[in-house]
């Protein structure tokens, strides 16, 4: 498997919280000029050709860093990737230069249509290595390294022969590509699956992770009566998802965290809120953690 | 051990039919399986996709009530899933499909209301461009420019209907404040353009109508007085041009191909 052939960024992401952008926020952002460390988007919604997405991304994107978010490539799917989609992607890429650019571990696509969401996959080898293949394609395509990011799942595939962690280092180290370490869905994969969280963490290949992602999730249940959270990203990161992103910083040292929140979305304030709020963990963790280090 | 292949075509068709079984292999911790674990992705695909619709429709969602659009989206999103990632394109039949959906009989204006909200969207999401000014107009000679096609902005977009869309549209959209439909006001033919940074609808009468429509389709700027006059004898052609133009609706001149006299409808 070839690395890929580039690694130039425009820029770098600082550590600190970031805030997933909504058109409902746009005008109080250029208004307000909040201080977040970046935004990220949704590349899909920026597909247009024009418009008022376009002009308000400009705008905000020239004030701060950028994080390109694709959720619908398809990476995990059993065919080709769509070349236009990956087109579509190079042309933001190009046009935006974000500092970042992720897509999921999932499938999306089939005979039958796009699905709209984030279908998990069965980690076998084959799985493995078709998504191996598609992730070079794609850095080879962009020029640049992507991240790929955990699934949060609410069942499992009993074809299933490698563990979802080290599924995930693995294409990690066969693709070059780096990771996106969303800890509301390790947390929400944990509960659904009966893992213990912070050994997933401990198990992750930390020292590939660019960016972490924090959202809120809805607590539900199965028939059987055990726990089955679902990724809601509707409400704020529950207080269990702000321990685990304290334990993961107190093992990775600062790191850009997004606050993603993409239904019900509250007012900006609300937002913001919650960024600063990483911000003051990633703070209180990361400074205890160099004191003790200096006190060793 | 199913191919990656079967597993996502048998995951994939269960996931639109809920008559379907949920496939087999998918587990919870326990290592049964779980149907109530299935549905969360079934949930999640016909919800995000109504969801959707509702975003891309929200005038006929309000016509129809939230429960009603719900149930009606639902048929629409099984049968018709997207065919493409970019969802801000998704829908594009739905205006057909309601026209022919009959528990919405009765509402015989809904399609061309959807119709409406389908242009709107796609003038939002057109491609930018510079309009051109009188003075860049005027730079050509009278007589050739007569002779030519205007290019109109490509977020230019007009419905024409048997019904008061434009109207109904208005008072049902967010800022609007819905009264009842008067349906022997009328049809009307709505005008859905971005020129610059937002979306503006306005009804337009006859001539207006006419002569954008003609230009629209290509035709010279000497046809399409013609078309606008013989719905409107006495319509004053300059200021009608230049009403166009001061919306920003032209953005070039073009050639115009074999257009002569006897072929003018």
């Amino acid at each position: 498997m070839s690395r890929p052939a580039s690694h130039t960024f425009p820029g770098t992401i600082p550590p600190r919280a970031g805030v997933g952008l909504k058109p409902q926020h746009y005008h109080e952002i250029l208004e307000t000029r909040p201080e977040v460390g970046f935004f990220e988007v949704h590349a899909e919604n920026y597909m247009g050709a024009g418009g008022p997405p376009h002009r308000y991304l400009e705008a905000i994107r020239a004030e701060y860093p950028l994080s390109l978010h694709g959720v619908g490539l398809s990476i995990g799917a059993d065919r080709p990737l769509d070349s236009d989609h990956l087109d579509r992607l190079a042309a933001l890429v190009t046009r935006y230069q974000p500092e970042l650019f992720s897509e999921h571990l999932a499938w999306s696509s089939h005979d039958a249509g796009f699905f709209n969401d984030l279908l998990p996959v069965p980690y076998t080898n084959e799985t493995l290595n078709r998504i191996c293949d598609h992730i070079d394609q794609v850095q080879s395509v962009l020029g640049r390294q992507m991240l790929l990011e955990n699934p949060s799942t609410y069942l499992a595939f009993t074809e299933s022969t490698w563990e979802e962690v080290d599924f995930i280092a693995e294409i990690a180290r066969r693709s070059g590509c780096g990771l996106l370490l969303d800890v509301n869905n390790v947390h929400v994969s944990a509960a659904n699956q009966n893992w213990f969280p912070r050994d997933y963490i401990a198990r992750y290949p930390l020292a590939q992770v660019r960016e972490l992602h924090l959202a809120g999730f809805a607590p539900e249940r199965d028939e059987a009566g055990q726990p089955l959270l679902i990724d809601s990203h509707d409400r704020p990161v529950d207080h269990d998802v702000w321990d685990l992103y304290a334990y993961t910083l107190s093992l990775t040292g600062p790191l850009p965290t997004l606050i993603e929140w993409d239904a019900d979305v509250p007012a900006w304030s609300t937002l913001l809120a919650e960024a600063q709020r990483a911000d003051a963990v990633m703070d209180a963790t990361c400074n205890e953690g160099v004191e003790h280090a200096v006190a060793l | 051990m199913p191919s990656l292949f079967e597993r996502q075509a048998d995951f994939g068709a269960a996931l639109l039919d809920p008559a379907r079984a949920v496939p087999e292999g998918l587990v919870g911790p326990d290592g049964r399986p779980s149907a109530r674990r299935f549905a969360v992705y079934r949930n999640n695909v016909v919800l995000s996709l109504i969801d959707a619709l509702a975003e891309a429709y929200p005038v006929v969602q309000r016509l129809v009530g939230e429960d009603f659009f719900g149930a009606t989206a639902r048929v629409f999103v099984t049968e018709n899933p997207p065919d493409s990632p970019v969802m801000l394109r998704y829908g594009a039949g739905f205006a057909d499909f309601l026209d022919g959906f009959p528990p919405l009989e009765n509402l015989p204006y809904i399609g061309d209301v959807a119709r409406v909200e389908r242009a709107y969207l796609a003038s939002y999401h057109a491609p930018e461009a510079t309009a051109l000014t009188v003075e860049a107009m005027m730079a050509t000679a009278p007589e050739t420019l007569l002779e030519m096609g205007m290019v109109l902005h490509p977020s230019c977009r007009i419905v024409t209907s048997d019904y008061p869309v434009g109207t109904i549209w208005q008072e049902n959209s967010a800022a609007g404040q819905p009264a009842p439909i008067d349906l022997a006001v009328g049809g009307e033919t709505v005008l859905i353009a971005r020129p610059e940074a937002r979306v503006d609808l306005r009804l337009l009468p006859e001539a207006p109508a006419q002569f954008l429509l003609s230009l629209g389709a290509g035709h010279s700027l000497t046809r399409a007085a013609e078309t606008a006059l013989r719905t409107t004898p006495d319509q004053d052609i300059s200021s009608l041009l230049s009403g166009v133009i001061s919306l920003g609706l032209i953005v070039g001149l073009q050639p115009v191909a074999c257009e002569s006299a006897a072929t003018r409808d």
